[in-house]
C-alpha cells in the first residue's frame, strides 16, 4: 500500500467513521476501551447471533488513529463469526509486532502497517482490538 | 533568558511541558554529580569526614529552602519524594487522625489528582465530606465562593496555589486569613507555583504547602512539605524505620525523634536534596520576580498570537501563570501533541491528572503548553507558525 492511500483511508475513516454512533438497544453488549497511555475512551457496542457479530458500533472520545483504526475494524469484523474474528485480531497483531501477517485478511487494515515506527501509536491502532479479543474469548465461557 | 545554563537545550527541540517537569541547569547538575563523586556516604552517621560533610550539606539545604520560602524555622521543613507524597503525608498524618465522620473538606474540580485522591481516601476511610467551591466563569476560585462553600462543618481547604490546567492563582492569602477565624486549615499544592512565584509561608499563613524539586530546575524524586511546627508536632509518623526513632525497646517503648527527623524515615534522596539547594541557589540568582515578569510575559505573547487563529479554542484566557491550554476545532488533543513532536516540539495532551476539570469545563482533555524563562517568543512564534495551517495539521497529525 502506498503511502497516500494509507493516509487516506485513516484520514476517511477518522472524518467519517463507519459504524459509529451510541447504541441504547438491550440485545447489545457493551464494552469500554482504555489505552494505557492516553486518553481515548471508547465504548463498543456488539451484537453476537448464531456464533456471528451481527453488528459491532463504536463511539466516545480519541485520536484520529484510534477512530479510524475503530472504524476500520467494525467494517471489517462485522459479518464475521467468533473464530474468524480472533483470527483476524491475531493477523493485526502480528501487523503491529513486525511479524508475518495475511493481507487479504486485514484487507485496508493494512494501512497501520508502519504505525510500529510511531511506538507511542501502536497502542491507538490496536484499540479497537484489545478489548474485543477479551471479549470474544470470553464469549462461550 | 539564560538558555546557556540548560544542556537540554542544545538539543534541537522547543520544550513547552514545563508544568510536567523542568530541565535542570549546569549547577544542579553537577551538584549531584559532585555528592556522587566527591563526598557518597550515608548521613546522619558522621564519625567520619565524608559522612560529616553530607550531614552539613543536606542541613544546609534545608536552611535555603526554610529561606526560600521564609519559613519561620528549619525544623518545618521535612523533605519528600514530591508534592505527591508531601500531600499524602498531610492527609494520612495529621488529617486522619484530627478528622470525624461528617467533617467537611473543601477543594476545587480543578486539583491535580494528589490533591484529590488523599481525601477521597479519607472520605472513604473515615467518613469525612468532600465538598466543592464553585468557579466563576473563567474557572476560578473567587472569595465570595470560599466564603459560600464553608459550612460550621469544614474543617480543612486544600488548594493548588496555581492549578495545572487552569494556571489560575488563587487568593491563598486572603482565603487563610478567613478560614482561620473560622478554624479551618489550610493546605497549598504548591507544585505548579513554587518556580513561577515567591511564596512566603509566613505572610500566607498556610498551615501545610508541598512542592517537589523537579518542576523547579531541581532533580525528581524529591520535594518539600512545610507544615507549622505545633501542627507537624501533633501529626503522626508517615514511614517508620531508620532515622526516625530515637530509641525502641518493644511496641510499647518507640521513642521518636522530633521535628524534622521524624519523618524522614529511611535512607533519604541525598543527591536529590543536594540537587535541590543547587535548584534555589539557581532560582535566586536569576530572581523569582524577574522569572515571574518574564513568563507573564511571555504568556501575553502566546496568548496574543493564538487568539488570532481562529479555530484554536483557548480554555484559559485570564491566568497570571505560564500555562496555556487549548483545543484545536475538531481535532483530538494527542493529534496536535503528536502533529507537533513531528517539528520537534513538546507539549501535553490529555487531560493533565486533573480528571474533574472535564465537569466545570465541559473539556475532557486539551493541549497545555506550560512556559519556564528559558523559553523564548522565537519559539512561541515558530509553534504558532505550525499551529497556523489547518490543512497542515490534519495532513500531518497522523
Ligand atoms: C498542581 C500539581 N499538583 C501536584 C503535582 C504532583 O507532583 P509530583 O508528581 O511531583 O508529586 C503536579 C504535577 O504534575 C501538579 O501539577
Amino acid at each position: 500500500m502506498d503511502e497516500e492511500l494509507k493516509k487516506e483511508i485513516i484520514l476517511e475513516n477518522y472524518s467519517n467513521p463507519s459504524n459509529y454512533g451510541k447504541v441504547e438497544d438491550s440485545s447489545y453488549d457493551k464494552y469500554n476501551t482504555n489505552n494505557d497511555s492516553c486518553v481515548d475512551n471508547l465504548n463498543f457496542y456488539i451484537k453476537i447471533e448464531d456464533n456471528v457479530i451481527k453488528d459491532l458500533k463504536f463511539e466516545g472520545e480519541a485520536c484520529a488513529i484510534s477512530k479510524s483504526s475503530s472504524s476500520i475494524a467494525t467494517d471489517n469484523i462485522i459479518g464475521k463469526t467468533i473464530e474468524e474474528a480472533i483470527e483476524y485480531i491475531s493477523e493485526f497483531e502480528n501487523m503491529i509486532d513486525q511479524k508475518p501477517y495475511k493481507e487479504e485478511v486485514l484487507h485496508d487494515a493494512c494501512c497501520f502497517c508502519d504505525i510500529y515506527k510511531q511506538n507511542n501509536r501502536r497502542n491507538c491502532a490496536y484499540l479497537p482490538y484489545r478489548g474485543l479479543k477479551k471479549y470474544l474469548e470470553n464469549y462461550h465461557k | 533568558m539564560n538558555r546557556n545554563d540548560f544542556p537540554m537545550l542544545n538539543q534541537d527541540i522547543i520544550y513547552f511541558d514545563n508544568g510536567a517537569t523542568t530541565f535542570k541547569p549546569q549547577n544542579v547538575i553537577n551538584s549531584v554529580i559532585d555528592y556522587y563523586e566527591n563526598y557518597s556516604a550515608n548521613a546522619h552517621r558522621g564519625d567520619y569526614d565524608i559522612s560529616y560533610k553530607v550531614d552539613l550539606k543536606y542541613e544546609d539545604v534545608r536552611e535555603k529552602v526554610r529561606n526560600f520560602i521564609n519559613a519561620k524555622e528549619k525544623e518545618e521543613i521535612i523533605f519528600t519524594s514530591g508534592t505527591t507524597m508531601s500531600l499524602n503525608l498531610v492527609a494520612t498524618s495529621f488529617f486522619a487522625k484530627y478528622l470525624e465522620p461528617g467533617d467537611e473538606i473543601l477543594i476545587a474540580k480543578t486539583e491535580h489528582a494528589s490533591n484529590v485522591l488523599p481525601w477521597f481516601d479519607l472520605a472513604n476511610k473515615i467518613g469525612v465530606i468532600i465538598k466543592y467551591i464553585d468557579l466563576d466563569k473563567d474557572y476560578h476560585v473567587t472569595i465570595d465562593n470560599v466564603l459560600n462553600a464553608i459550612t460550621p462543618k469544614t474543617k480543612l481547604i486544600s488548594l493548588a496555589y496555581i492549578t495545572n490546567v487552569i494556571g489560575d492563582i488563587r487568593p491563598i492569602k486572603e482565603i487563610t486569613k478567613l478560614a482561620h477565624e473560622r478554624n479551618v486549615f489550610v493546605c497549598v499544592d504548591a507544585a505548579q507555583a513554587v518556580a513561577h512565584t515567591k511564596i512566603d509561608v509566613q505572610d500566607l499563613d498556610v498551615d501545610f504547602l508541598g512542592f517537589s524539586a523537579h518542576k523547579m530546575y531541581g532533580p525528581t524524586g524529591v520535594g518539600v512539605l512545610y507544615g507549622k511546627k505545633e501542627l507537624l508536632d501533633q501529626a503522626d509518623a508517615y514511614m517508620l524505620g531508620g532515622g526516625m526513632n530515637e530509641s525502641f525497646d518493644s511496641e510499647k517503648e518507640i521513642l521518636l525523634k522530633s521535628l524534622p527527623y521524624k519523618f524522614e524515615a529511611g535512607t533519604q534522596n541525598i543527591a536529590g536534596v543536594i540537587g535541590l539547594g543547587a535548584a534555589i541557589d539557581y532560582i535566586n540568582k536569576i530572581g523569582i520576580d524577574n522569572i515571574n515578569s518574564y513568563e507573564n510575559n511571555l504568556r501575553k505573547y502566546l496568548i496574543e498570537k493564538l487568539e488570532k487563529i481562529n479555530y484554536i479554542d483557548i480554555i484559559n484566557y485570564e491566568a497570571d501563570s505560564a500555562i496555556v491550554s487549548f483545543n484545536v476545532v475538531d481535532i483530538f488533543s494527542q493529534d496536535i501533541a503528536y502533529y507537533l513532536n513531528k517539528y520537534n516540539v513538546c507539549v501535553r495532551a490529555g487531560n493533565h491528572c486533573a480528571k474533574l476539570v472535564k465537569n466545570v469545563t465541559g473539556v475532557t482533555n486539551s493541549v497545555r503548553i506550560s512556559l519556564a524563562f528559558y523559553n523564548t517568543e522565537e519559539e512561541i512564534d515558530e509553534v504558532v507558525d505550525l499551529l497556523s495551517d489547518y490543512e497542515k495539521i490534519r495532513n500531518e497529525m497522523i
